[in-house]
């Protein structure tokens, strides 16, 4: 294979656009391995001199911090599941089932796409007000469990599935959920495995609906917690990069697995939000 | 022995519409009572003069009393101003993410790397990602007014503190965090675009700009209106950024709708009030999806 001089030219001034552009990472990983009297040196250590990382991480990860984690971790991933089974239901029936009013509910779900959420958002926190949903994570993953996005991506797989084999279900005298559970979803595996790494992106940086909802700082996810952190390690600039780290971790170990699916997911047909 | 084929016809039927419904239900529930009804809520309330701290009993009807008021509202006024200058982020984006999308998709090497590179920011979470330039913009300990200074600018804006650069630096912020976005969509425009097209133009002798401006251009306007309005739309649900680095200071400088929306609904309480900010919210995001569906047919070329 030929190198090509203008590809090559092309790649270089690529990379040093694309360095200017991830350099506030690079500069928050390395101020968040520095002591604090390093943080504003300059010109800018970017490989820092004096080590601290051990030290500025044990420090976040001591107290609260811990708890805030655990929150989100367990919020992010039941709200996924719990979101990604509503949405693939819906999705089948709206694909593969015939009945009375199909069409005309799909046009609802539509419409409903076109409210913008906050529109809705003083008369759900009346409602969850009055089911005393406010300030439980139990409200909260409520809030995040029904996506018209999801139910429309998940569709757009189903209808990728033959008939054929929904038939084949039903002649084997499977219900109607078995054939959803054991034949259609298997089959669009990789459609779910994409929108269910959206969805988990989507829910671990959901920060306007914890802000409102959650009252007790024990129940904080975190989100709010880096927020919290911000305040009270206020001029602590060193630990507030760590908690920044810390809180942007799980979403790159996401990112590096399921790169491909996200990056597929996204160009499908630009879903945001 | 006909009929009973039929009844068991017609059971067959009838079993897979209730199985229908049953497949439908959880998400229609969840939308009727999460989005349906509370549309309708804040319709109604946005017509009443109420603090729901007060209770039921409190609750006035106020006619177009609030729509009055948020004409005269100064705050108000500034952050829907606000929001229609944050709409210039949506075509600057547009355009640095087209350049950056045509050369990822033919003139480099390593293509999934940039997309990754430039991707990284719209994954990150808003407010680690808004901590970051915080700190970075930081008006006299901040490594970039500490550049800009070592490079003879003695007075450089207080960026994010600084009244008349707050706003541009947040819009700045967000050009960096949707640029990743914007370039993913238009590459897998760019892909849809058939081969044989490029092969025919490059017969008749047509240049790279020729080609850019008669084949791309053309091709990828449905992304293109896609991305735009989406974009639109997406600038006027702004929230996360302005909460964490501004709360829509200095001065009511950086101040959007659903920031208002959001500070006289739960700091102020004021209801009713805040309600009919939502009802404005939800006006324009109409607006918008009408003329798009309008313009549709008249600047799409397939």
């Amino acid at each position: 294979m030929r190198i090509s001089i203008s590809k090559a030219f092309w790649t270089v001034i690529m990379a040093l656009i694309g360095i200017l552009f991830i350099l506030p990472f690079v500069w928050m990983l390395s101020t968040s391995f520095k002591s604090e009297a390093d943080v504003f040196k300059f010109p800018i250590e970017w490989i820092p001199k004096h080590w601290n990382a051990i030290e500025n991480f044990r420090t976040v990860w001591s107290g609260q911090f811990v708890r805030y984690y655990w929150n989100s971790i367990y919020i992010t991933i039941a709200t996924t599941v719990i979101n990604v089974f509503v949405c693939a239901l819906a999705a089948y029936g709206f694909s593969k089932l015939r009945f009375w009013g199909r069409d005309a509910m799909f046009v609802l779900v539509l419409a409903l796409y076109m409210v913008p959420p906050q529109a809705s958002l003083v008369p759900q926190f009346l409602l969850f007000n009055w089911m005393q949903l406010i300030d439980t994570h139990a409200g909260l993953i409520l809030l995040n469990s029904f996506s018209i996005i999801g139910a429309f991506m998940l569709k757009q797989f189903f209808m990728g599935v033959h008939d054929e084999y929904i038939e084949s279900g039903k002649m084997d005298g499977a219900g109607y959920f078995r054939t959803f559970w054991q034949i259609a979803l298997p089959l669009i595996r990789p459609g779910v495995a994409t929108y269910a790494i959206l969805r988990f992106i989507w829910t671990w940086n959901d920060y306007q609906y914890p802000l409102i909802f959650l009252k007790s700082k024990e129940l904080f996810t975190i989100q709010l917690g880096i927020r919290l952190f911000g305040d009270q390690y206020g001029d602590v600039y060193s630990l507030m990069m760590a908690g920044a780290v810390s809180a942007i971790l799980p979403l790159l170990i996401i990112f590096a697995i399921g790169q491909k699916q996200v990056i597929e997911g996204i160009s499908l047909g630009g879903v945001k939000g | 022995m006909k009929r009973t084929k039929n009844s068991v016809r017609l059971s067959m039927v009838a079993r897979e519409r209730i199985a229908g419904y049953l497949f439908v239900a959880p998400l229609m529930l969840g939308l009727l009572v999460l989005t349906l009804i509370p549309v309708i809520g804040s319709l109604l309330l946005s017509f009443t003069n109420w603090n729901f701290v007060a209770g039921m009993g409190a609750m006035k009807f106020a006619g177009f009393d609030n729509f009055v008021r948020l004409v005269h509202d100064s705050a108000f006024v500034k952050s829907l101003v606000n929001n229609l200058i944050f709409i210039i982020t949506v075509p600057i984006t547009m355009i640095i993410a087209l350049v950056l999308a045509v050369l990822i998709d033919k003139h480099v090497y390593m293509k999934d790397a940039f997309k990754v590179i430039y991707f990284l920011p719209y994954i990150s979470s808003i407010v680690a990602v808004a901590m970051v330039w915080q700190v970075l913009f930081h008006p006299s300990l901040g490594p970039v007014n500490k550049t800009l200074m070592s490079l003879g600018i003695d007075n450089p804006p207080k960026w994010l503190a600084d009244i008349d650069f707050a706003l541009p630096s947040l819009m700045m912020i967000q050009v960096w965090i949707l640029l990743g976005y914007n370039i993913i969509i238009y590459i897998a425009g760019l892909q849809s675009i058939p081969k044989d097209l490029y092969e025919a133009a490059e017969i008749d002798g047509a240049n790279a700009w020729v080609k850019f401006r008669s084949i791309t251009l053309p091709c990828i306007s449905p992304t293109t209106f896609f991305l735009l309005v989406t974009g639109i739309i997406g600038t006027f649900k702004i929230f996360d950024l302005i909460q964490v680095l501004t709360q829509g200071g200095p001065a009511n400088s950086t101040t959007v709708i659903v920031y208002e929306l959001y500070d006289t609904a739960f700091n102020q309480l004021k209801t009713g009030y805040a309600s009919s900010m939502a009802m404005i919210l939800f006006l324009i995001c109409l607006l918008i999806t009408g003329a798009q569906m309008l313009a549709q047919k008249k600047w799409v070329n397939y």
